[in-house]
């Protein structure tokens, strides 16, 4: 009983982002352990996110304030379903990266991975568990810099050029995220969600207007997070970044990164803007940009040559999806929200095998050429199978955790009379079908020209054959994860004040 | 005017100029500046509007904002200078790849 009270008041937040960050001191400090610290690290991190859900199914959301001093002055932590699912992503997904990763990186790559790695993971936390805006900006700023580092790890030509545009973009995002910042905390004097929530709210019923600095901040804090998400047309550094970073890398931007500035601006819009603004040529924007990313990006997909282009390609697209939220939802808790919160962890997972498979194919033949791809299902069957299940849940098929979420928003256009979004939905669906049996075609047949193998380690293949199989999982598991989901505070769910 | 909203004027004037800087120049020293100098507008606009009203203490919270701001910016331009020196060693020119230098 007693174990159980101290696991129950140990504060698995903190842990959350002490660990990762004491780990990447760690694996700097002692180069050549490096590879066993960063493994144990990412495992803590396990424990300690199901730690942080146990606390919320007992207490609903969760606030800590960082060395006892609260809002408005302090740092306060905030968790609610929504952070608790995509800190479990992220530790889900980090844990399976490290796995892969112990045996993707030579010697010498791997003392300057790990450290990086463990920074990347502390700020994706620290993001996930922020509740002011001011924060948000910081761990935004250590999340790109050291994505950018990642990206040009290997000191190719390519990689170097994506990570010098991705940091270009990057640091532009952050300060126009910041310029909105400091306009808001001029207007309201604070930075803390909940508490500029309630101004806003406040100064909005006295005066029925919004004033011009509220619609800056939210052009600013919007554009900024839309660049930083790579959304149609933002898209521009993406492909070459994602496409010329290591494999694992890869996994890691397109699963996990991108989604952290879309979390932000969900989380920002539902809990600040939109109860305010008329939302209305907003949302039409935002659904129209989604539908033009779904099939440009899918299209592109179809046209690459190279395997990692298509699979970043196909994150444009599907990034597309995660946009329809803003058409489709009311407020947060309904069929679209969920369905997006969905497509957020499936996409991750699914994602994250392609990537994997991408490094396998890449470590075996020496090259990522789909037409050069010869007999990967009879030499690799590990991989190939990685790659179909993650395909079919990129592309939305049942019973893939795709599936679900695709379903969840297509139900909500269908009942909201959206015919239109209903119909690129679709489309999206048979483009990315097309996509990705073109690449699970080739790998059938033989290759006209072909190219010694080289052996590829079984914890790469099953790491990336148990993330698809998550991804896969996830169609079964739509209950529990969507009661996860709607672990809220009744005042950020209802809106605050009504 | 009163001096605050003034010094915010030229923080937004700065940033819009670092904007349509990092967008025509195409050497990555000079994108890197651009970046540094909207930075700097951005935290000229958060020391200005921290004076409320001319009778009243300035809030000391924008200053610790920007004391943070600045060291973000400090790491930031460190990251971009190694990558751009590692970029023209590797190229052999500092600018990105589909962009002609001028």
């Amino acid at each position: 009983m007693a174990m159980q009270n101290a696991f129950m008041a140990f504060p698995w937040a903190v842990a959350l982002i002490l660990l990762p960050l004491t780990g990447a001191i760690c694996c700097f400090l002692f180069p050549r352990i490096s590879r066993a610290l960063g493994l144990i690290t990412s495992f803590a991190i396990v424990v300690s996110v199901v730690g942080l859900g146990w606390q919320l199914l007992e207490h609903g959301s969760y606030r800590h304030a960082v060395g006892g001093w609260g809002a408005p002055l302090g740092i306060e932590l905030y968790a609610d379903g929504l952070s608790l699912l995509m800190l479990a992503t992220t530790a889900l997904v980090g844990f399976a990266i490290s796995v892969y990763s112990t045996t993707y990186f030579k010697p010498a790559l791997a003392v300057r991975f790990w450290p990086i790695w463990m920074c990347l993971l502390a700020a994706l936390n620290a993001l996930f568990l922020s509740a002011d805006i001011f924060n948000l900006y910081v761990t935004l700023e250590l999340l790109g810099l050291s994505a950018v580092a990642l990206t040009a790890l290997t000191g190719s030509k390519e990689a170097l050029s994506g990570a010098m545009r991705y940091l270009l973009a990057t640091l532009l995002a952050s300060l126009a995220y910041l310029l909105g910042v400091t306009l808001l905390y001029h207007s309201f004097g604070s930075v803390d969600i909940t508490i500029l929530a309630q101004q806003m709210q406040a100064y909005h019923a006295a005066t029925s207007s919004v004033t011009p600095a509220v619609w800056a901040a939210l052009g600013l804090m919007a554009a900024g997070l839309m660049l930083k998400t790579a959304i149609f047309p933002l898209h521009f550094w993406l492909p070459p970044a994602h496409g010329s970073a290591p494999a694992p890398v890869s996994a890691l931007l397109s699963a996990l990164v991108v989604k952290a500035s879309f979390y932000i601006l969900l989380r920002l819009w539902f809990t600040l803007f939109e109860p305010l603004v008329d939302g209305e040529a907003i949302n039409t924007m935002m659904g129209l940009l989604g539908c033009a990313a779904i099939l440009w990006g899918s299209v592109q997909a179809m046209r690459q040559t190279r395997l990692k282009l298509l699979i970043a390609y196909s994150t444009v697209a599907q990034i597309g999806y995660l946009f329809l939220v803003f058409p489709l939802t009311a407020s947060m808790g309904s069929t679209a929200w969920n369905g997006v919160a969905y497509l957020i962890i499936s996409h991750a997972l699914a994602k994250s095998a392609m990537f994997l498979c991408a490094g396998n194919l890449l470590c075996f033949g020496g090259h990522d050429r789909i037409a050069d791809l010869d007999r990967v299902v009879q030499r690799l069957p590990l991989t190939a199978a990685a790659f179909a299940l993650a395909g079919v849940s990129i592309m939305g098929l049942p019973p893939s955790g795709g599936f679900i979420g695709k379903w969840l928003l297509l139900e909500a256009a269908v009942t909201q009379g959206r015919w239109d979004i209903a119909a690129v939905m679709m489309l999206g669906g048979l483009l990315a079908a097309a996509y990705i049996f073109k690449v699970i075609g080739h790998t059938f047949i033989q290759a006209p020209v072909t190219h010694e193998a080289q052996p590829v380690s079984a914890s790469m293949q099953w790491s990336a054959l148990l993330l698809a199989i998550g991804a896969m999982l996830l169609g079964f598991l739509s209950l529990p994860v969507l009661s996860l989901l709607n672990i809220s505070d009744i005042t950020l769910a209802s809106g605050v004040g009504s | 005017m009163n001096p605050a909203s003034f010094y915010a004027l030229v923080g937004i004037g700065l940033f819009c100029l670092g904007l349509f800087a990092l967008i025509i120049n195409s050497h990555l020293l000079r994108k890197i500046l651009a970046i540094n100098i909207m930075g700097s507008g951005v935290f000229l606009v958060l020391v200005a509007l921290a004076r409320r009203a001319e009778n009243m203490p300035a809030d000391p919270v924008p200053h610790a904002m920007v004391i943070t701001g600045i060291v973000v910016a400090i790491s930031a331009t460190a990251l971009a200078l190694t990558l751009m020196l590692r970029v023209a060693t590797e190229t052999g020119h500092a600018t990105l790849p589909d962009e002609v230098e001028k």
